[in-house]
């Protein structure tokens, strides 16, 4: 057994393309399982329920790269969103409405910007207060009701274009921003220098309080999209609407091998990891797996990814003794 | 009075990955004496100490208190013999107060097996009442200043009453009254009969205190003798006799104009620091440890604030108030913790050259993955890196490979101004050869080096000018005909000042 997980470990391919296969194995299992799950309707059906989620999860793919992360993700979708369905509700504009939901989870996350790069705070601590506030202004400002009654309002979340559902625009748009950025900017370099190891990116002339606070910005775009379609799904405004999105978010990127250690992390993993969470679901439905059962099985399908992770992808020199 | 043999350590080797830190080590403490150890950085002191502390264990070798054969298998242990230490960098944790301070990993129980805060609170005041001190016990270390806590450290160490107490340079870090204080105190401890060694590199104190003194050099015991058979010349020649060797790759170019000049910087831990240097020529600074000679590189890199003075670049005053800047300013510095301030490990080799300038390939708002890979391909043939691939994780190459990727990643920047800290250290001695070979083919482009180093041949063997520090300040600069490592340690241990 122990020499099975050496030479596991030492396998390169293990490292780099696991994450696909096990995509894909749970894909021609799944297909196998149940004679349904293969068709385009519920494949559509699949990516449409997994857009929001999975444009959070690209912001906190960003986030934890940088070394950071995102609590507030659920709740400032939320904020953002109620205020922009609001916003359509009072103006009738499509445009202003959208514009209304990045511009407030802008605002929210540069605030979670402001927390964590000029007064010091804890990523975790700044973005748990960021939590509680965007739920609470939810609340007040409408007063815990829902907004209901909101028109064309529905064409983000329930259009289609080509015959492919708004929101899965909205997710390939935004993974291939994400990508772009990783791969193609320096912003996307100094993310996984300032993850990796952020007193030698300092020393390399990296203004680490900028980049942190761009992450923070670009996440809030995320978000707001995310909060549009969401309301715009589920036909209204709902301040108690994507409690636990954070989560959910988190879960797609750390299963796509971004590492909680930071420097570590892709946007088509982050895309797979959040594919593997909606193939799953979705099959243990189809199959009737019973519910409170599915629930152990995402929880442990985490803890295998993080332990995988930990086990798997960790140079295992250990710092040697200094001499003096 | 009774000066048996208190502690005596017998044929001691250590070795680390690569270096053997002690060799064959001999030595002894009587009671009630002061044994003095001298060296230079590295030479094998603190290690020694550590092993009798219980903190590493030796890789043969016996240690014999009063004769009879221990072993030391932690610092709980240590104590439980009657040994204990005061370090040189001080640990403390600073939510803690005075008195929890005193008693940690030795808290007295009550009989239900439960901290008894009661005879802690007692003892601390009859502690500080014994000792004359003005401490609350509910202080906060935090509210302390850095020559409080190394006093307290001290009475920690004397509460024990500890038969063998090791203080390792007790006096770099509190003042000259406190310093008083401290030696007041080790002449009560050598009265009750306490065994002390004591690690200094100040001539004046070690010749006021010691009754023996020991010199390491390489791991090895150079000279052992009583007080009296020694003077301070010799004890610095027996410091530095090393080898010198004549194999540094050293290259004659002739020299410039000064590119960079510093006048009159002032910052935390250095006051009053002036030089320039040249075109074409490297400046050494050499110094013991703590003589502020990375800090002042740092402030000039832009990593620490500075409080005053002036920096200027080809004559014009420059501000530098962060790392950008001194890129900006052609002034770069290789690091001397390599892990902590220079490799980003989780990343490719590519991805930690390119860092340092990944404007120069951004085309069109993008990143020109061809040219980037150009020039990293092209600094690490210059650097001679060794590398499977440019996509290795720097990682999992040796410490010489990726100290000549930081070289590169610097070099990609197009400095005047190279600063390296330390650039041998941890480093096989093929691999320095090497990195010699490289600050030489600087100097031959053009640029100027300036070398921070602790290995005295080294900066003998490379440097063109070498400037000694000592508390954070310059005490010579010396020319090429006045390189001896007698005249840098003399400079460096503040013996005499001559400018």
């Amino acid at each position: 057994m122990k020499a099975y997980l050496e030479k596991l470990k030492k396998s390169n391919l293990m490292g780099t393309f696991s994450i696909y296969f096990v995509l894909l194995a749970l894909f021609l299992v799944s297909m196998l399982a149940n004679e349904n799950f293969a068709t385009v309707g519920n494949l559509s059906n699949i990516s449409r329920q997994i857009a929001v989620g999975t444009i959070l999860a690209f912001g906190q793919t960003i986030l934890i790269i940088n070394g950071m992360l995102d609590l507030s993700s659920g709740s400032v979708l939320a904020l953002a969103g109620v205020l922009s369905v609001d916003a359509y509700v009072k103006t009738g504009s499509l445009i202003i409405a959208f514009a209304v939901g990045i511009i407030v989870a802008v605002a929210c996350n540069f605030l979670n910007g402001l927390m964590v790069t000029k007064f010091k705070t804890p990523p975790f601590i700044a973005t748990l207060a960021m939590m509680a506030m965007a739920r609470g202004a939810a609340l007040l400002y409408t007063n815990g009701q829902n907004i209901y009654q909101i028109g064309d309002y529905v064409v983000f979340g329930q259009g289609s274009t080509l015959g492919v559902p708004n929101p899965v625009w909205f997710l390939i748009g935004i993974m291939v921003v994400t990508w772009y950025l990783l791969k193609h900017t320096i912003f996307g370099r100094s993310l996984y220098a300032i993850g990796g190891n952020e007193e030698a990116s300092n020393a390399s002339g990296i203004n680490v309080d900028r980049i942190k606070m761009k992450a923070f910005i670009i996440n809030g775009i995320f978000v707001g999209i995310a909060g549009v379609i969401f309301m715009s799904r589920v036909n209204g405004g709902l301040p108690n609407g994507a409690i636990g999105f954070e989560f959910k978010a988190l879960t797609a990127a750390v299963i796509g091998g971004t590492s909680f250690s930071g420097g570590v992390g892709t946007a088509s993993g982050t895309l797979a990891g959040a594919f593997i969470v909606g193939f799953l679901d979705n099959i243990m439905v189809l199959v009737g797996v019973n519910s409170y059962l599915q629930q152990i099985i995402r929880g442990a399908i985490i803890a295998l990814a993080v332990i995988y992770d930990v086990y798997f992808k960790t140079t295992r020199k250990k710092l040697k003794p200094s001499k003096g | 009075m009774n000066h048996d043999v208190k502690l005596k350590v017998m044929n001691i080797e250590k070795s680390f990955p690569g270096v053997k830190a002690l060799d064959h080590i001999e030595f002894s403490v009587r009671k009630g004496t002061v044994h003095v150890l001298c060296g230079e950085n590295g030479a094998g002191k603190s290690t020694l100490m550590k092993i009798i502390n219980g903190i590493y264990q030796p890789d043969s070798g016996q240690i014999l208190i009063d004769g009879v054969d221990v072993k030391i298998k932690n610092p709980i242990q240590a104590r439980q013999l009657g040994i204990s230490m005061i370090f040189q960098e001080l640990n403390y944790i600073p939510e803690m107060t005075l008195e929890e301070s005193l008693f940690v990993g030795n808290w007295p129980l009550d009989k239900f097996k439960k901290v008894d805060w009661a005879e802690i609170r007692k003892r601390t005041l009859a502690l500080l009442k014994s000792e004359n001190l003005n401490y609350k016990p509910d202080t906060k270390l935090k509210d302390l200043t850095v020559s409080d806590i190394q006093m307290l450290e001290i009475l920690k160490a004397i509460s024990y009453q500890s038969d063998i107490i090791i203080m390792d340079e007790p006096t770099s870090a509190i003042t000259q009254k406190e310093v008083e204080i401290l030696f007041k105190k080790i002449f009560e401890l050598k009265a009750r009969g306490a065994a002390i060694i004591y690690i200094s590199h100040k001539m004046d104190e070690i010749f006021r205190i010691a009754d023996e003194i020991t010199v390491f050099r390489d791991g090895k015991v150079i000279d052992s003798k009583p007080k009296e058979s020694l003077d301070i010349e010799t004890v610095i020649s027996l410091m530095v006799g090393r080898k010198l060797g004549n194999d540094f790759p050293k290259v004659t170019v002739p020299i410039g104009d000064p590119i960079l000049s510093v006048h009159g910087l002032c910052g935390e831990k250095f006051k009053n620091v002036s030089f320039e240097v040249k075109k074409g020529e490297i400046i050494g600074f050499a110094g013991l440890m703590g003589a502020g000679r990375t800090e002042v590189m740092r402030a000039i890199f832009g990593l620490d604030p500075i409080y005053s003075g002036d920096i200027r670049m080809l004559g014009k005053n420059v501000k530098i108030r962060n790392v950008k800047d001194s890129i900006n300013q052609k002034v770069v510095m290789l690091t001397e913790d390599r892990r902590r301030y220079g490799i980003l490990p989780v990343r490719s080799v590519r991805e930690n050259i390119s860092i340092t300038n990944l404007k120069k390939f951004i085309k069109n708002g993008k990143l020109h993955a061809k040219e980037e890979i150009e020039a990293v391909q092209y600094y690490c043939d210059k650097m001679k890196v060794k590398t499977p691939s440019y996509e290795t994780k720097i990682s999992s190459l040796s410490g010489g490979n990726q100290q000549k990727v930081l070289l590169a990643k610097w070099l990609i920047t197009d400095p005047e101004v190279f600063i390296v800290d330390e650039p041998t250290r941890g480093i096989d001695v093929g691999a320095k050869y090497e990195i010699y070979k490289l600050i030489s083919d600087l100097v031959t482009d053009g640029k100027c080096v300036i070398m921070v180093s602790s290995e005295l041949p080294e900066l003998i063997g490379m440097c063109d000018r070498i400037v000694v520090m000592a508390k954070g300040e310059i005490m010579g600069i010396l020319e090429h005909d006045d390189f001896t490592q007698e005249n840098i340690m003399r400079l460096a241990t503040g013996t005499t000042q001559n400018k």
